[in-house]
């Protein structure tokens, strides 16, 4: 099991998205592809933005797929909001995964 | 360049000044203002720092303000971005829990050590300078990510006791958002380019639902909601196009938009054409709503307008 700190690096607002894809690339995809356990351990965090987690977990959530995805991620110490901006990202990418485009 | 200080230019006024801008010859730039009052909103001191620091100091001409209220210009630090002398003298105050200066920022971690010193200095509560903080981080990463403008974002906020609100004005010469949106989409005007980045899910990125790994087409979406949610203006100003969120009673039920144009709003599609995009954002405190609670109106308002996306694509039967 990976523990990461989101408040040891983007403090207590979290909305440097680059901070959030360095944490994606160098921690959670590694992590992840070796099957691991991850925590996103959001004690300390007070706000964080929407594109932050953006940042942080739909690419994860597209490529690994929901299931795998949140099936080996665990959010920790997250308050009301910060829960609330986690769902809504989940969800639109869950709405959102599977609609073809003239892009796709 | 001209441009002219009125007496009163906020976002429930601010359409005659923006239709008195004019845009041409930007080697150079003009200042005038009412001789007697200015009062205006920080998006317009944001807009003439923007302006200002691309084009020489010395093709800089502010005519000698008469105004008794010219001291602001000089404590929002209007000359100092602009680099050109001030004779106006006034007596320097600390200014935490007043206003935020303007403040040009370029790079991610700019705005990121910005918001470290930025919150302090409202001295707000914490639910009411997340708001602000979350507004201002979100429209300035906008600016560094999308406008490919050499000289980032000019922002600037002023708190008023009196009405306990904040108005935050940015302001930015890059692209512009047609531009930005037309790299996924095929926007005819810029007030059709507007209301598209308004819309949730819509980033200029990718037609793709979910956006890329780094844009989800949400920040706007989210700030006209919390906005809107307090009730307030909100406007969006950039080449031709103009949309404004106007203010609604505050007896009127909370209500999310995905389409801005549902919205109780007004647009303008020939304004004098704004090179970048300009924001300003009024944020009455005490009609704020708890942030947590207008997250879930945009959760539900989102995903509708995702399932209506999906819906509008859905194969149809062929009925002969």
């Amino acid at each position: 099991m990976k523990s990461i700190s989101i408040f040891n690096k983007a403090g207590t607002f979290a909305e440097n998205k680059d901070i959030a894809r360095d944490i994606r690339i160098n921690e959670i995809i590694p992590a992840l592809t070796c099957n691991e356990e991850i925590t996103l351990d959001f004690e300390g965090v007070e706000a964080a933005t929407q594109s932050f987690v953006h940042a942080l977990i739909s690419d994860i959530l597209r490529k690994y797929g929901i299931d795998h995805a949140l099936e080996h991620i665990l959010f920790k110490s997250c308050n009301e909001t910060v829960k609330k901006i986690i769902g809504i990202v989940v969800d639109y990418m869950q709405e959102g995964m599977g609609i073809e485009t003239q892009e796709d | 360049m001209k441009i002219h200080l009125p007496n009163s230019a906020f976002l429930g006024n601010i359409d005659p000044f923006l239709r008195g801008f004019d845009p041409s010859g930007s080697d150079s730039l003009e200042i005038t203002a009412n001789e007697k009052w200015i009062s205006v909103h920080p998006v317009v001191l944001s807009m003439i720092a923007a302006l200002g620091v691309r084009v020489r100091p010395d093709h800089i001409k502010c005519v000698p303000l008469e105004a008794k209220s010219k001291h602001y210009l000089v404590r929002m630090g209007l000359f100092r971005i602009l680099n050109i002398p001030s004779v106006i003298r006034v007596v320097e105050h600390e200014p935490a829990g007043r206003f935020i200066p303007i403040t040009q920022i370029r790079t991610s971690d700019e705005l990121t050590k910005f918001m470290t010193e930025m919150i302090p200095l409202l001295h707000l509560g914490f639910d009411q300078a997340k708001t602000i903080g979350y507004i201002v981080s979100e429209l300035v990463r906008n600016v560094i990510e999308h406008a490919s403008s050499e000289h980032g974002a000019f922002l600037c906020a002023q708190y008023y006791v009196k009405s306990n609100a904040i108005r935050i004005g940015i302001a930015d010469t890059g692209v512009g958002i047609k531009k930005t949106i037309n790299q996924a989409y095929s926007a005819t005007t810029d007030l059709e380019a507007i209301q598209l980045a308004l819309r949730p899910g819509i980033t200029g990125t990718t037609r793709r639902e979910g956006g890329t790994e780094q844009n989800a087409g949400a920040g706007l979406f989210f700030i006209k909601s919390i906005v809107g949610a307090s009730r307030d203006f909100f406007v969006i100003y950039s080449g031709n196009g103009f949309y404004k969120l106007l203010k609604r009673p505050p007896s009127s039920r909370l209500r999310l938009n995905a389409d801005p144009f549902k919205d109780r709003h007004s647009t303008e599609g020939d304004l004098p054409y704004w090179q970048g995009t300009v924001v300003g954002v009024d944020i009455t405190l005490d009609q704020t709503k708890e942030f947590s609670l207008l997250l879930d109106a945009i959760h539900k308002t989102y995903t509708s307008a995702i399932r209506e996306r999906r819906k509008a694509r859905y194969k149809k039967p062929r009925f002969i």
